[in-house]
């Protein structure tokens, strides 16, 4: 089976992006082999042990808070995530961009970036001409 | 002052810019190639001038460009509204994992485009404007930014956003792109179940669904599917993907009709002649069910186990039956 997976590109390509889909919870009727299960197949145990470790809406939970989000919001925001968003955020949340725009800096920094907004290399100034 | 003073601070300054340019120059833009080649596809000028637009609050350029994607695909919320969803006062800003999960939350398909240049300009030609995180700044101090793109018009060189307090932003092709390069070209656009992306294939289309499926959406996620399937009409993944989403939804008849369309293009799919076979039984036709199954079990993978399970789950229905 694993031969002829690997030789279906489509299936493959199933195999490598949708791991990111893994389901951790077991599954509750597993009469069937459902979508999720048949990435999780495909998992290798190294990966599941990663997933499993750093899988922790808790946590998450927890850290939402810590940035200033009210309790019950923050409980709210970790239950609408994937399995695969809580890990993606679990210990990151002060690394991950974060659109906010544009906020204040040092004179020397904002000096520097008028000169890389004229030669339109960032676009900090709304006032420089593109 | 002494010249002598001055020396580190210039030195400094020198450095800092030297520094502020390293990286832009070396990889070339895509956008250098659009408006070398022309492609006629991109040639015609476009905008969706009907994009509604909602200027940022201080810092919360999250929640209002995800405002303006929501309205555009009907969606009633404000920017306000979405504060409490994605707004992150410690950051002063959005992170991009939340606004995913805001849209699925809205039950609209978030679909996360291809990094290109290329893939932009089809959404926002089949009228799909994008949302895109840049930086603004530079790497070593980025100011990450959400807006909006609903026009360009590669003659002119122009790129035209939705973004903060401007209405209709305009960047060439080259700044915008730098903006966007280093935010890894990260772009989103927002549909309703029964509306394809302009870019995606089947297998990324569906990879934006399925996590609606762990958010215990099916209703939402079989739609999808079955409006891909339209599309794609043999796709297997899309077909397991249905047949499983049905099943969820206790529609056996259906469930039934995507296993059989999977087998009948791979006939050996231990998946599918499993499912198919549990399906089959649930519907008390235990004879085929018993079949499928011990093929399954033929060309099992490594759910071996599991198929052994629907085959002794079929034979005791069987048993009960005849009494």
């Amino acid at each position: 089976m694993l031969n002829k997976i690997r030789g279906n590109r489509a299936i493959s390509s199933m195999l490598v992006v949708l791991m990111l889909f893994l389901s951790i919870q077991p599954v509750v009727n597993a009469a069937i082999v459902n979508t999720t299960d048949l990435v999780a197949e495909q998992q290798s145990a190294i990966d599941r042990d990663t997933l499993l470790k750093s899988l922790d809406r808790k946590e998450v939970q927890l850290a939402l808070v810590a940035q200033g989000v009210d309790v019950k919001l923050a409980k709210k925001r970790v239950a609408s995530m994937t399995n695969e968003e809580v890990v993606a955020l679990n210990n990151k949340m002060d690394q991950l961009p974060a659109g906010s725009g544009i906020i204040e800096t040092v004179v020397f920094i904002a000096i520097v970036l008028l000169i890389t907004d004229i030669v339109g290399w960032t676009d900090v100034y709304p006032f420089v001409r593109k | 002052m002494k010249l002598s003073d001055l020396k580190p601070a210039l030195l400094l300054t020198g450095g800092f810019f030297l520094l502020a340019l390293q990286g832009c120059s070396s990889v070339a833009l895509q956008s250098d190639k659009l408006l070398e080649t022309k492609p006629p596809e991109f040639m015609q000028p476009q905008e969706i001038s009907d994009v509604a637009f909602t200027p940022q609050r201080e810092y919360q350029c999250g929640p209002a460009a995800l405002a303006t994607v929501l309205q555009w695909r009907d969606v009633s919320v404000t920017a306000d509204d979405l504060v409490d969803d994605v707004y992150l006062p410690g950051r002063k800003g959005s992170l991009q994992v939340e606004m995913l999960a805001t849209v699925r939350r809205y039950d609209r398909v978030p679909y996360v485009i291809e990094q290109k240049m290329d893939a932009l300009l089809q959404e926002v030609r089949a009228g799909n404007p994008v949302l895109v995180l840049q930086n603004l700044g530079l790497e070593w101090h980025p100011f990450w930014h959400y807006a909006v793109v609903i026009g360009y018009d590669l003659a002119n060189d122009k790129i035209i956003l939705r973004s903060g307090e401007v209405k209709r932003h305009i960047n060439s092709f080259s700044l915008f792109e730098r903006t966007w390069r280093r935010a890894n070209y990260w772009g989103l656009v927002v549909l309703p179940v029964d509306r394809l992306p302009a870019s995606s294939n089947a297998f990324s289309y569906l990879k934006s669904v399925v996590p609606f499926e762990q958010l215990h959406k099916n209703d939402i996620a079989l739609k999808a599917y079955k409006n891909a399937l339209q599309k794609w009409p043999q796709d297997t993944n899309l077909l397991m993907a249905a047949g499983n989403a049905s099943y969820t939804q206790k529609e056996l008849i259906n469930a039934e009709k995507y296993y059989r369309q999977v087998i009948q293009n791979a006939p050996d799919y231990a998946p599918a002649l499993n499912n198919l076979a549990q399906v089959l039984s649930e519907q008390q036709h235990y004879k085929a069910a018993k079949a499928y199954a011990e093929k399954a079990i033929l060309h099992a993978d490594k759910y071996k186990a599991e198929y052994k399970k629907t085959l002794h789950g079929i034979m005791q229905k069987m048993s009960y039956s005849r009494h």
